[in-house]
């Protein structure tokens, strides 16, 4: 019997919560206030840093605010701490578990913490062993699980007493889609057989769309509470599909995103979408003069769109963004990298099994796959950070196995966590930067200077590292990859995290390097980030399950029932047929 | 209640399997005391024995090489001759020797008409303390010998005081008889304060403290809950080095074993308290192991008279060997080992240690609570 309780679930009024670090306040959230509609799902949706895991821990009273009142159960979170954390599920971003310890004793645990009776135990473990596919892996210890059995292994601890009240910090960040599914299949059925609610915080927009209702937050402020079609609706008619012949897709996304009228274009696909200003209709005269067979359709609103058309401000003439400026010796055509059987073992643990593929001259090439499915190990191997345990390996026509320091000279490379120094300024990190790559007196200032207006960085300039928004701090690792002016950039997950509007920014530099005759090679969990590259392999468990342009990719998912998959369709058949195949071996 | 006892003995066992599986706690516990015990009793020693020493003979009579007779046959000295007094000051100056007895043409005739200072000593100053033991050795074994000289020409050496010595509770004079039962007060620092510092810290840095916050556990609980484990752990650790101590070094224990239990145990607790505390302050694995490496094992080491005598130290260390815990529990340890239940010392040093017990199980009690703030 599920209780229906008319109070909402969590409450919170005109709640502010500042850090300070030295001389610098923060402020995490401004004045915000919602109720949470108890029995469903609601959706926390912002990027990093828009004060997420700060909202999540008031509500559990791990943090007191600085103003406002918090009400979680009916209780108030600052008064009743404890009881509230009694009563009230939560995994936070880090999932809680102990890796040294068995699934099992983690279960046992949290069971004894939770208190839950003895004679309901082997009930609920199985109930959850099973919704989570952990059952085979009960004596595994915690550690050698993959990232997607972990986060469903801390959700199964979060879960043991069915609280009334769940609260999942980024639960599903950096897991493989498969997972990504299970998960939020098992939070939809919780919510159905025990009438619990869930307050799920998440950075990736496209998971709004699963939720209830989304709180939108950025930077600090609740920017709107509904339905995601709500959110969608306020865009309907704004959003179209464009495409057209004799041009590249790239080409055609930096002439819609100048044309009039136009607010946000974006590479989808061989296609190019579009949010257009409110009431202007877009035509194929207006956008794209000159240009023939030009395609443009209107589609559905996506929650991504209207958080776009909120946030986004359009400043007129962004050069910047166009003209990389590069003196790149882009030569002739032909493969800039070549991996062949590529393999990168840790003792007995095979990271990178087998892997081949090919990268043109000015290509964006993309490894897309979920955290653990070996592309950052590949990435180390390209740039000679890690020396491979077999195969061949190329790049700017150099072996890996004989010349790595003349490689590394072609390369720029930008790590996956920020690895500036945070006590430089801005400035300074360029200047080291320029000096480390043995650029010397005017070719450095020139350089230096070209880094800072390309990126915009000048407000910047003497702000230390550390102190930098994070799409700003983005923009400078970027700059400190390019200041010699590579030919080959190498993207470890870049846009890990970033909100929508610094992504946008952020491939669209890629592009323009691209044009340029870069050669760009980008590994990303993310998987509509696949629509930017112009080939990409998919991997997982360290081998390559497929390659191609992200339109054969998705071609191969088409069903009757999916006529438009997204890149995650592709994705997640891409594994089932995995998995069969593997339970076919095992048969036979 | 019984929830209450649920939740402890869940966060027990948990902290029993983490240290049963993590070789770092085991390491600390069993194998580290098991190394200091052996380099201590075996590799460190304070006592002087076999000191270089070159002896120079310009007149090589009955009574001078009866003399160098008596510090040959001495267990103090490792004795060298050497020529001419020039080349045993050069072996001197390259730290061949340690000291220098120099007897001239002019000893016997100047021994037998009762002269003064016929013999010349040089020692080697740098190490000051091996000096003063140097000088003070060959003084005795001079001294014994005139003596013994003396006797035997039927005349008393006509000394104003003669000194009887003797030496209580160690005999012998060996270092190992202090050192090994000093070493168990550093041991138990090690897994007391550092081991526990760290593994809460570590609790800090992986996130799980959040996870475990946001359950029904109060904090009273996962204190005792992660105490009681270290407890046992640094109880084994104490034991085994107990152990060594009387069955490998033959350390006398003088007083009942269950006193030493019972002030190991309160020693254990102060130590398990200060590494929480720095572990609840830190929340970061290396500043907690570098903050208990400094507060808490390096004045255990230096300051605790374990291995330096804390009466000879200048007047301000003294003051501040009082903050030192280690300092009562060596002070204990010794007494019990060697001396027996002396209960004045046992009591007041006990009394300091409950005293100090109390005002960290306060400060940790204040210091945590169910927030990450």
């Amino acid at each position: 019997m599920i209780a229906i309780m008319d109070n909402p679930a969590l409450i919170f009024r005109n709640v502010r919560q500042v850090f300070t670090r030295g001389e610098h306040a923060l402020c995490a959230l401004d004045d915000v206030s919602f109720d949470i509609i108890p029995g469903q799902v609601t959706g926390l949706i912002g990027p990093d840093g828009a004060g997420k895991t700060t909202l999540m821990r008031l509500a559990c009273g791990l943090l007191r605010p600085e103003s406002g009142i918090i009400s979680a159960l009916g209780l108030d979170a600052v008064a009743e701490s404890q009881i509230v954390q009694s009563a009230v599920g939560y995994m936070p971003q880090r999932f809680g578990l102990y890796e040294d310890l068995s699934v099992q004793e983690n279960l046992d645990l949290y069971a004894e913490l939770q208190g839950l009776p003895q004679e309901k135990r082997a009930i609920r473990y199985t109930e959850l062993m099973h919704m989570t596919g952990l059952a085979p892996f009960t004596a595994r210890l915690a550690g050698q699980l993959s990232g997607g059995m972990k986060q469903k292994l801390g959700l199964a601890c979060a879960l043991l007493r069915a609280p009334r009240l769940l609260l999942l910090d980024e639960p599903t960040v950096g897991v493989d889609p498969v997972s990504r599914r299970e998960l939020w299949a098992i939070v939809y059925q919780q919510v159905k057989e025990q009438g619990m609610s869930v307050l799920l915080s998440t950075a990736y927009l496209d998971e709004a769309e699963r939720c209830n209702e989304v709180l939108l937050l950025h930077q600090g402020k609740l920017l709107g509470q509904g339905a995601p079609a709500e959110f969608s609706a306020k865009v309907q008619g704004r959003i179209f599909q464009v495409s057209a012949a004799g041009i590249s897709h790239r080409q055609l996304q930096t002439r819609l995103d100048q044309a009039p009228g136009v607010l946000d274009a974006l590479v989808e696909g061989e296609t190019v979408r579009l949010v257009m200003e409110p009431a202007i209709q877009p035509t194929a005269e207006n956008l794209l003069p000159g240009l023939d067979d030009v395609h443009i359709q209107p589609v559905a609103p996506r929650f991504e769109d209207a958080f776009v058309a909120r946030l986004k401000v359009r400043h007129n003439g962004t050069a910047g963004l166009g003209g990389m400026n590069l003196h790149i010796d882009s030569g002739e055509g032909g493969e800039v990298i070549r991996v062949d059987k590529l393999l990168r073992r840790f003792d007995d643990f095979i990271a990178v099994n087998n892997v081949s593929f090919n990268v043109k001259r000015g290509e964006i090439f993309g490894l897309l796959g979920a955290n653990g499915a070996g592309k950052t190990t590949t990435f180390r191997m390209l740039c000679g950070l890690l020396p491979a345990s077999g195969g061949e390996l190329s790049v700017a026509g150099l072996d890996l196995h004989i010349a790595r320091a003349e490689a590394r000279r072609h390369i720029g490379y930008m790590a996956q966590k920020f690895s500036l120094y945070g006590d430089l300024s801005v400035m300074q990190n360029l200047r080291f930067f320029a000096s480390a790559y043995g650029l010397r007196s005017h070719h450095q200032d020139e350089r230096v200077k070209w880094a800072i207006n390309t990126f915009e960085l000048a407000d910047y300039a003497e702000t230390n590292a550390r102190d930098l928004p994070l799409g700003f701090k983005q923009r400078l690792s970027f700059a400190a990859a390019l200041m010699h002016e590579p030919e080959i950039l190498f993207l470890d997950e870049p846009t890990s995290g970033v909100d929508p509007l610094a992504r946008r920014e952020f491939w669209a530099r890629t592009n323009a390097l691209a044009e340029a005759g870069v050669t760009v090679l980008v590994t990303t969990h993310f998987m509509e980030e696949a629509n930017y590259c112009d080939r990409l392999v998919i991997m997982a468990e360290g081998t390559v399950l497929a390659e191609g342009t992200p339109r054969e990719m998705k071609a191969r998912a088409r069903t009757a029932d999916n006529p438009n998959p997204s890149m995650e369709d592709a994705f997640i058949r891409l594994i089932e047929q995995r998995e069969q195949n593997k339970a076919m071996e095992i048969v036979a | 209640m019984r929830a209450s006892l649920r939740r402890l003995w869940g966060m027990i066992r948990k902290e029993s399997l983490q240290i049963l599986r993590d070789p770092s706690s085991i390491s600390i516990a069993f194998i580290m005391p098991v190394v200091l015990l052996l380099l201590f009793g075996y590799g460190v020693s304070l006592d002087a024995k076999n000191i270089p020493l070159g002896i120079v003979i310009e007149q090589p009579d009955t009574a001078a090489q009866s003399l160098a007779g008596a510090f040959d046959r001495s267990e103090f000295f490792h004795p060298q001759r050497f020529a001419a007094i020039q080349e045993a000051q050069q072996a001197l100056i390259e730290r061949r020797i340690d000291g220098i007895l120099w007897l001239r043409n002019d000893f016997s005739s100047r021994l037998l008409s009762g002269d003064e200072a016929p013999i010349g000593v040089f020692v080697n100053g740098v190490d000051s303390n091996q000096a003063n033991i140097t000088k003070g050795y060959i003084q005795g074994t001079w001294l014994a010998w005139l003596q013994h000289f003396s006797a035997a020409r039927g005349r008393a050496l006509d000394l104003p005081v003669s000194m009887e010595q003797r030496v209580w509770f160690n005999p012998a004079l060996s270092s190992h008889l202090f050192l090994v039962p000093g070493l168990i007060a550093i041991i138990m620092t090690m897994i007391g304060s550092l081991l526990t510092a760290m593994v809460v810290a570590r609790e800090w840095e992986r996130g799980t403290m959040e996870a475990l916050m946001v359950t029904p556990l109060r904090m009273g609980e996962m204190l005792i809950g992660k105490l009681i484990p270290y407890f046992m752990l640094g109880m084994g650790g104490m034991l085994l080095s107990v152990a060594m101590a009387l069955f490998l070094f033959n350390v006398p224990l003088l007083s009942p074993i269950w006193l030493l239990m019972l002030c190991s145990a309160l020693f254990m607790l102060v130590s398990l308290a200060i590494g929480l505390l720095i572990s609840i302050v830190t929340r970061n694995q290396f500043l907690a192991g570098q903050v208990a490496l400094v507060v808490s094992f390096l004045p255990s080491f230096l300051l605790s008279g374990f291995l330096f005598d804390i009466h000879s130290m200048p007047g301000w260390v003294q003051t501040i060997t009082y903050l030192v815990p280690a300092r009562y529990f060596v002070a204990i340890l010794q007494t019990l080992f060697l001396a027996g239940p002396v209960w004045p010392v046992v009591l007041a040093n006990a009394g300091a240690m409950l005293f100090m017990l109390l005002i960290l199980a306060t400060l940790v009690v204040k210091k945590s609570y169910k927030r990450l703030d």
